[in-house]
């Protein structure tokens, strides 16, 4: 299926160490995106999703350590990043230019004493040797694209002065700006409300069509998944426990994990009175975590002797479909 | 802007008001007067005074007034320009100010650019390089600097200099420059004697300057526009000072204000110890003497300079700030 692959993630580990241990925060994560292609990654929190797109770009914080591979496919040769120094240039000329990231916050995504227009040329002007007036232009530009009205006024505001959806516009208009071949967006609605949420999703989805690029997308919304992605990775305590398409996912769930996150839906005009399933537990801390399935504790099949022996491999179910789980086997 | 300003400048119109009174309460809180002090230290030596004389003195200086009458005199010849004569010197007590207040305004104004030149960029180191072998040393240094009392390491680099260099460190110019009118030489000359009263009077503000540039910035570099600007693809050293550590600062610079009363009553103990000719020693002698006149006047100078600092600090923050603003919302 996936011939055209645009970042390829091989036995990725983000481990950091800490007093009380090894808090193995992603432990063997292995990913495909293909050009022009949204792969949603759900997962609750704490399950890697968000340090899984900080290694990426290397934006992991200390103590945190990044072994496994990560090529990337986008220039002439591909391009280990997992390999590359945090600070060194080789990295830098990556990261906005040809992988860009949006995050969850915009209020907070935005240096409070600095213009947005300032932040937006600063990216262009990072990348392409460009006069100011010209960057400016192209910033105005850009915010026109993102819907933002009076964008020649807007770009000399301070973020103060906008609104949440405003400033995460804003935030994408920066993002798209040098025109990257991947864009990973951190839960980019989560601290929206439902009406501007529904509006950015729209946005990104034009302007994926537009631009011809390919998205990560990092949430816990399974309907907002449903809506954007293309191919959806579920994870669960630093690992992948599911991954197909989003039609896979959705009509035939697999591992437990994901099943019992479909039950815990709220559906429209259900019959039913009952309490809405939610999924028993939490997830645990993954501090010097022994070698079993994740989610053995919290799952309804768990078989003693054989979930807490050892993890689960990856198991081919179909196409494309794979699932971490022994009852495939 | 030039509203916020003028409104502010009309508050320390009131603000000055009400501290003379305080000023002059407080001058006035010991009992007796300049004349009970004068004749107590002339029947010290020796001396009999009569009491009529004294009486008559009373009233030539208007001490037998009542308090009230006291400080209308005092207060209105102040506002047109008269702070009175010093009793203990004898002289206009503007003549006297004129003297020394422009060298306490030169070496507090020293001060400050000192504690901020040193302390800002020690501070950004220690929060960059957060529990390094540097990070500790300076934070030892800083502490020592802040629990060393001042006039103590007045009295430790006077020494250390007699004794080593054979130099005197003490004043503010060589003594054959003292009495000479103004020059480009005495000016040099006081440059080389400034920086042992800049160091002394500066640590401290130095050392907690550094300690509160250092966890304002480590606030900063965790925050999530840090990353946004290292997504961007910028380089640490252009982020780190661009986003940062322009934020880290702002605290820094609206309590500029408040280290000018540091400074300057830090400064009258090192200007007893270091013989510097600044207001310090005057207004020290003046309240041992209840030279009230000389007193008051001191203390109300000071306080228009600070009030005057904690204008500028305000409005500097506005500047470096946008998100402050005084102006009310249209």
């Amino acid at each position: 299926m996936m011939n055209d692959v645009l970042l390829e993630i091989k036995n990725l580990r983000t481990y950091f160490k800490l007093h009380e241990g090894i808090l193995k925060a992603i432990d063997g994560v292995s990913l495909a995106i293909g050009r022009n292609r949204v792969l949603g990654i759900v997962g609750e929190s704490g399950c890697g999703k968000s340090v899984t797109a900080r290694s990426i770009l290397k934006l992991v914080p200390a103590p945190g350590k990044i072994e496994g591979e990560i090529w990337f496919h986008g220039g002439e040769k591909p391009v280990n990043l997992a390999a590359l120094p945090p600070t060194g240039n080789a990295i830098r000329d990556i990261r906005g230019r040809e992988i860009a990231m949006i995050f969850q916050e915009p209020m907070a995504a935005f240096s409070p004493v600095h213009t947005i227009g300032d932040q937006i040329s600063e990216a262009i002007q990072t990348h392409q040797s460009l006069p100011k007036p010209e960057a400016r232009g192209r910033t105005i530009e850009m915010l026109k694209q993102v819907g933002i009205p009076i964008p020649e006024r807007r770009v000399d505001n301070y973020p103060h002065q906008m609104s949440g959806g405003m400033l995460q516009r804003a935030m994408i208009a920066m993002a798209l700006s040098l025109r990257p071949k991947l864009l990973i967006a951190d839960e980019p609605t989560t601290a929206l409300d439902v009406t501007i949420q529904a509006q950015i999703l729209r946005l990104m989805k034009r302007l994926q069509a537009e631009l011809g690029m390919s998205i990560i997308f990092i949430t816990h919304d399974l309907g907002v998944i449903a809506n954007m992605a293309d191919d959806v990775a579920v994870m669960y305590l630093g690992r992948v426990v599911e991954y197909g398409t989003v039609r896979q996912i959705f009509e035939n769930p697999q591992h437990p994990y994901t099943q019992a996150l479909m039950q815990s839906i709220p559906k429209l005009g259900s019959k039913g009175r009952g309490r809405l399933a939610s999924i028993e537990g939490t997830v645990p801390v993954p501090l010097d975590p022994p070698r079993r399935c994740g989610f053995a504790d919290r799952c309804v099949h768990f078989i003693p002797g054989r979930c807490d022996a050892d993890v689960p491999p990856l198991i081919d179910t179909e196409a494309g479909h794979q699932v971490r789980c022994i009852l495939y086997e | 802007m030039l509203n916020y300003v003028l409104r502010r400048l009309l508050y320390m119109v009131f603000t000055l008001v009400a501290l003379s009174v305080v000023v002059f309460i407080i001058i006035q809180l010991p009992p007796g007067d300049y004349l009970t002090t004068y004749v107590a230290s002339l029947q010290a030596q020796g001396t009999t005074v009569d009491d009529q004389e004294v009486a008559a003195l009373r009233a030539r200086y208007g001490l037998d007034a009542s308090p009230i009458e006291q400080y209308w005199l005092w207060i209105t010849n102040f506002v047109r320009g008269d702070m009175g004569r010093s009793f203990a010197y004898n002289r206009p007590v503007a003549e006297l100010l004129a003297d020394r207040l422009p060298l306490t305004i030169m070496l507090s104004v020293s001060t400050l650019f000192f504690v901020y030149l040193v302390a800002i960029p020690i501070g950004v180191y220690s929060a960059l390089r957060q529990y390094s072998v540097g990070d500790y040393l300076l934070s030892i240094i800083g502490f020592i600097g802040m629990a060393t009392p001042n006039f103590m390491l007045a009295l430790i680099l006077m020494y250390f200099f007699f004794k080593y260099f054979g130099i005197s460190v003490g004043g503010l110019f060589s003594s054959e420059y003292v009495l000479e009118p103004w020059s480009l030489a005495k000016v040099w000359d006081m440059l080389q004697h400034l920086w042992v009263p800049v160091l002394v009077i500066g640590t401290a503000g130095t050392a907690s300057i550094i300690r509160v540039m250092r966890s304002s910035l480590l606030d900063e570099l965790g925050k999530q526009y840090v990353v946004t600007a290292r997504a961007k693809g910028l380089s640490e050293r252009r982020l780190t000072f661009k986003y940062p550590v322009r934020i880290a600062i702002n605290p820094i610079v609206s309590t500029i204000g408040w280290q000018l009363p540091h400074i300057v009553s830090g400064e009258t103990i090192i200007a007893i110890v270091l013989s510097l000719p600044t207001t310090g020693p005057l207004i020290y002698g003046a309240l041992l003497n209840q030279d009230m006149f000389l007193a008051g006047s001191i203390v109300m100078m000071l306080s228009i300079l600070t009030l005057i600092g904690t204008l500028i600090s305000d409005i500097l923050l506005v500047l470096v700030d946008p998100r402050i603003s005084f102006e009310k919302k249209a």
